[in-house]
């Protein structure tokens, strides 16, 4: 592509390494930008060198934070006993979204994998099990909610080694048939597994 | 189960190529480097996604293009399914199934299953255990869908616990719990991989020799065998013991990707002790007795790819080969030749509808279409 001006190459540049956005994008975007008042770039281009410079990521859980403590972790009215393992940022926010999870969360920032450079010391795996090893911890249960991938299964499985020694439940969240879904139409492998680790129907009802 | 017609679009030699084929034989003519092996690579990608000799797509792109796309339809017991696979330069394959497009390329194996037969099958027998684990995989992959994503879920796991295994060697630490999430799932797959491997093998082995005496004129008794130290009662132990090794040599010494084919001729090693005529027949034994076991599994014939075999092979095996053909043991066949005449007299003999295809410097065209029923 060809650009009348280095400025504008250069936005483009920058803007085009934002995943999902290409060069055409990324020019729609800065001509846009050209178009509307100066006031308008001030304030993207502070928010967006203000969120890299104030953001702070929870001691406890490793959640996106204001502070020194994330809002969940801050909550007195969230159920402390329970903690959620998730891989990254995105997965919280799925779970809060399902408005059905009032406990704190484990964020780990990853997920193990050698072949991409990701071992247990690149993740938050040591804080999880400080977490729970603490003589005062009021953790019962941690719920590993990881992707059902090969990864996801041996993080899973390693984190199941690792927290063994402690006095907590372990569990992990169900995988099966979506709902909504027709049966024929899932895929065989988790139809499989549905049926392997089918419930029972008496007693949740 | 056969393919009603072929479409081409700058893949390999061949630019822009439609062809409508017989549902019994097709020959593919023409001179040496024409494109006819080329083209039976298209059928093999339309069947499996993948060409049968060259493992990396963007390569089977022609040359000063920037993509390929190969169309076809196939035919089963009137039920017409349009596949079709593309590549663009710099961008992964894209497999669709009547316009829908695949997002595991594993659920398209064995839907269309082909057999090919090729003058380089005895590298079968003579290159490493690689190449017969492959042969062994792709038939049991193409007859049984869980197998491929066991593989596939093994292999990855292999990868990453080398990984970890060099890692540890940089690292200088050895993490006894990390390692274990890899073993426990690589034992519970190598169990079923291996039990799989060995039914499949029991299956093979006795159609195998049936075609052996029948393709071959010698009266050697020859043998298939599956080899793998996964099936001994102690290998559990044995590969948990094993890690010190592995740390060592960084990689995973023992498992099903070291397994093997036994092939032995009067109990000896086939490589070692057979004639090249016998390496031959070997190998046309093990493709045929695949065609058989694929049909067994799925009730229909695979399509039969045929290269260059009426070149080296001698009389007899081509006449015992003709034979089959002509009891109609075969569903739909392709055949490529570099010399018309003597196809030509060679189907002289069987009564099918044939059809010839002359091949000119990437371009195929009808030359005739011989419907001699019987
Ligand atoms: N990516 C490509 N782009 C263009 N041409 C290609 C490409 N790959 C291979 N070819 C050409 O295809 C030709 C080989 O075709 P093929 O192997 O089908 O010949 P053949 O008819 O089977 O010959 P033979 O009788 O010797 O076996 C060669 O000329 C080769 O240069
Ligand atoms: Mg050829
Ligand atoms: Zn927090």
């Amino acid at each position: 592509m060809q650009f009348p001006s280095r400025l504008i190459e250069h936005a483009v540049e920058e803007i085009s390494k934002l995943p999902g956005i290409g060069k055409k994008t990324a020019l729609r975007l800065v001509l846009h930008l050209l178009k509307n008042d100066v006031a308008v770039s001030e304030s993207l281009a502070n928010s967006i060198s203000r969120l890299r410079q104030e953001i702070q990521y929870c001691e406890q859980c490793h959640n996106i934070a204001d502070g020194p403590q994330c809002t969940i972790c801050a909550n007195p009215r969230r159920q402390h006993q329970l903690i959620c393992v998730v891989e990254d940022l995105p997965d919280v926010l799925a779970i809060e979204n399902t408005g059905q999870y009032y406990g704190g969360y484990h964020v780990l920032g990853g997920i193990i994998s050698p072949i991409d450079g990701v071992g247990p010391d690149e993740l938050q795996i040591e804080s999880l099990v400080n977490r729970v090893a603490k003589p005062d911890s009021e953790i019962e249960e941690v719920i590993l909610a990881l992707s059902p991938t090969m990864e996801g299964d041996t993080t899973a499985f390693y984190l199941t080694k690792k927290l063994h020694p402690y006095n907590v439940k372990i569990s992990a969240i169900a995988r099966g048939v979506p709902i909504g879904g027709e049966l024929e139409y899932a895929d065989e492998i988790t139809l499989g597994n549905s049926i392997l680790r089918r419930r029972n129907y008496e007693n949740e009802h | 189960m056969y393919l009603e017609n072929i479409s081409l679009s700058c893949f390999k030699n061949y630019t822009e190529n439609k062809l409508e084929f017989s549902a019994d034989i097709n020959c593919i003519l023409g001179p040496n480097g024409s494109g006819k092996t080329n083209l039976l690579d298209a059928i093999h990608y339309l069947s499996l996604t993948k060409s049968a000799f060259n493992t990396i797509d963007q390569q089977n792109i022609q040359h000063n293009c920037d993509y390929f796309s190969v169309r076809g339809v196939f035919n089963q017991g009137g039920s017409r399914t349009k596949v079709q696979c593309s590549c663009k330069t710099g961008a992964k394959k894209i497999v669709k199934k009547d316009q829908k497009v695949y997002t595991r390329l594993s659920d398209h194996v064995g839907l269309f299953p082909v057999v090919l037969i090729t003058p380089y099958d005895t590298d079968i027998l003579r290159e490493g255990s690689a190449v017969r684990r492959k042969f062994m995989d792709s038939i049991i992959s193409q007859i049984d869908h869980s197998y491929l994503n066991n593989l596939l879920r093994y292999q990855r796991l292999l990868n990453q616990r080398n990984q970890l295994l060099k890692d540890f060697a940089t690292r200088q630490r050895f993490d006894a719990e990390l390692i274990a999430s890899y073993d426990e799932p690589m034992l519970a797959l190598m169990s079923t991989i291996s039990r799989r491997r060995n039914e499949f093998v029991e299956q093979f082995a006795p159609v195998f020799q049936k075609h052996y005496k029948t393709i071959s004129d010698d009266q050697d008794e020859v043998a298939i065998s599956y080899q793998s130290e996964v099936i001994s009662e102690q290998f559990k132990q044995s590969f948990l013991a094993n890690h010190q090794r592995d740390v060592t040599l960084q990689r995973t010494g023992m498992g099903v990707h070291r397994d093997d084919l036994k092939c032995t001729i009067g109990k000896r090693s086939i490589r070692k002790f057979g004639s090249q005529g016998q390496q031959k027949s070997f190998v046309i034994a093990m493709k045929l007795a695949q065609f058989d076991l694929v049909e067994i599994h799925k009730q229909f014939k695979p399509i039969l790819l045929l290269d260059d075999i009426l070149d080296k092979l001698d009389d007899h095996r081509i006449t015992r080969l003709i034979e089959m053909v002509s009891s109609h043991h075969f569903g739909q066949i392709f055949i490529t030749d570099a010399r018309a005449e003597r196809t030509a007299v060679i189907l002289k003999q069987v009564s099918s509808d044939i059809r010839k295809f002359m091949v000119s410097n990437g371009e195929a065209t009808l030359v005739e279409n011989s419907i001699s029923r019987d």
